[in-house]
């Protein structure tokens, strides 16, 4: 029974500290402009849309990986399965969780283009470091 | 002997917890954040000997098994004192960080007595039996700690990017320990599945701090009742 309790009680506080921690690893990057090469590519402006985030995360495994990147984007990944799970149950039944599973969808779409960004230039200056030697 | 998943995560929860303590020195903020960085600095000693003794005399072996839970016990009270120096720094503006010390010790004496009446009642290896009830009843009075300091994050509308996320990295390591103890007490035939999450939830804590510490600036800021679950 208490063994019950506390796993109730630990489970819920779990998914209230995952989804707060993700939102707060979002929150950093959605001041961040992107740059016009970036928007190209991912087709993206200033607002992205959940739909995105696939096709983002596929550009982000061409890229090669940065090691400080590697552990906030895993956890947004799974924030990300996380609300369309919840797209696909609860926010059927209630609306008002349909608007907010699509803005935080589409706010880990953003952050996911922030990390590409953060990539590509990751990238650069190994290719130049490489040219220089 | 070690199986290359053991190999695996016992490798990488003590890169982690090293780089945590290197982040900090590098980034000048190993004083500000001594008990964390103690109770990483002590994870790392503790890994070291586990290993050591697991390689000499395996896992299931006795010393194994005392040295297992005897350093588990000494490294939940360090972390505890980590969750109350992030308490001080929350409340360091009030100036009650001598009443939050206070009843920080007196929380700790509660909760050991609390385990001591427990295990009052076997005479058999007492004290082995109360290091590991003292362990558990840490780890969900570190989940309500954590808790009460999020709440007051909220209430004191405390800014610091870098405090908030590491007590949500706390919260989330606090709750799937506790998670994960309640569901090995519930169903003890998982146990052997359950072996190989502890470490894994074990690396996520250390990674969580070193990237906080490494990526998030001393004076970002950060509006925490964006964060909270009921806000949009």
């Amino acid at each position: 029974m208490m063994a019950s309790v506390i796993f109730v009680i630990s489970a819920a506080a779990l998914l209230q500290f995952f989804i707060s921690y993700c939102r707060s690893l979002i929150a950093a990057s959605s001041k961040q402009v992107l740059s016009a090469e970036v928007k190209d590519v991912t087709g993206i402006d200033r607002f992205a849309s959940g739909d995105d985030f696939k096709r983002v995360m596929q550009l982000l495994q061409l890229c090669p990986e940065r090691p400080e990147d590697r552990n906030s984007v895993q956890a947004i990944g799974a924030y990300f399965s996380l609300l369309n799970f919840l797209r696909s149950t609860v926010a059927r039944i209630a609306p008002s969780m349909r608007a907010w599973t699509e803005s935080e969808r589409g706010q880990c779409a953003y952050f996911a283009a922030v990390a590409l960004e953060r990539r590509i230039s990751f990238s650069r200056d190994m290719l130049a470091q490489q040219m220089d030697a | 002997m070690l199986g290359p998943a053991d190999w695996v995560i016992w490798s990488l929860a003590t890169l982690f917890e090293a780089a945590v303590v290197v982040c900090s020195l590098r980034k000048k903020v190993f004083r500000r954040y001594f008990f964390l960085n103690l109770y990483m600095l002590s994870s790392v000693c503790a890994s070291v000997g586990r290993f050591r003794i697991l390689m000499h005399d395996g896992r299931s072996s006795l010393e194994y098994r005392y040295f297992y839970y005897y350093s588990e016990a000494l490294l939940v009270i360090c972390l505890y004192f980590g969750l109350i120096s992030l308490y001080s720094r929350v409340f360091q503006e009030l100036q009650v960080e001598r009443y939050v010390r206070f009843g920080a010790v007196v929380l700790l004496a509660g909760t050991a007595w609390f385990s001591y009446t427990i295990v009052n009642q076997s005479s058999a290896r007492m004290l082995t039996h109360f290091v590991y009830e003292l362990s558990q009843n840490l780890y969900f009075i570190g989940l309500v700690l954590t808790y009460a300091l999020w709440g007051v994050i909220l209430k004191l509308r405390e800014t610091r990017a870098l405090l908030v996320q590491l007590v949500l990295s706390l919260g989330v390591y606090f709750s799937a320990y506790a998670a994960s103890y309640a569901v090995s007490n519930l169903r003890p035939d998982l146990f052997s599945h359950m072996v190989y999450l502890f470490p894994v939830i074990g690396c996520l804590l250390p990674l969580a701090w070193a990237y906080a510490i490494w990526r998030v600036p001393e004076e970002a800021r950060i509006e925490p009742a964006r964060l909270a679950v009921a806000s949009r």
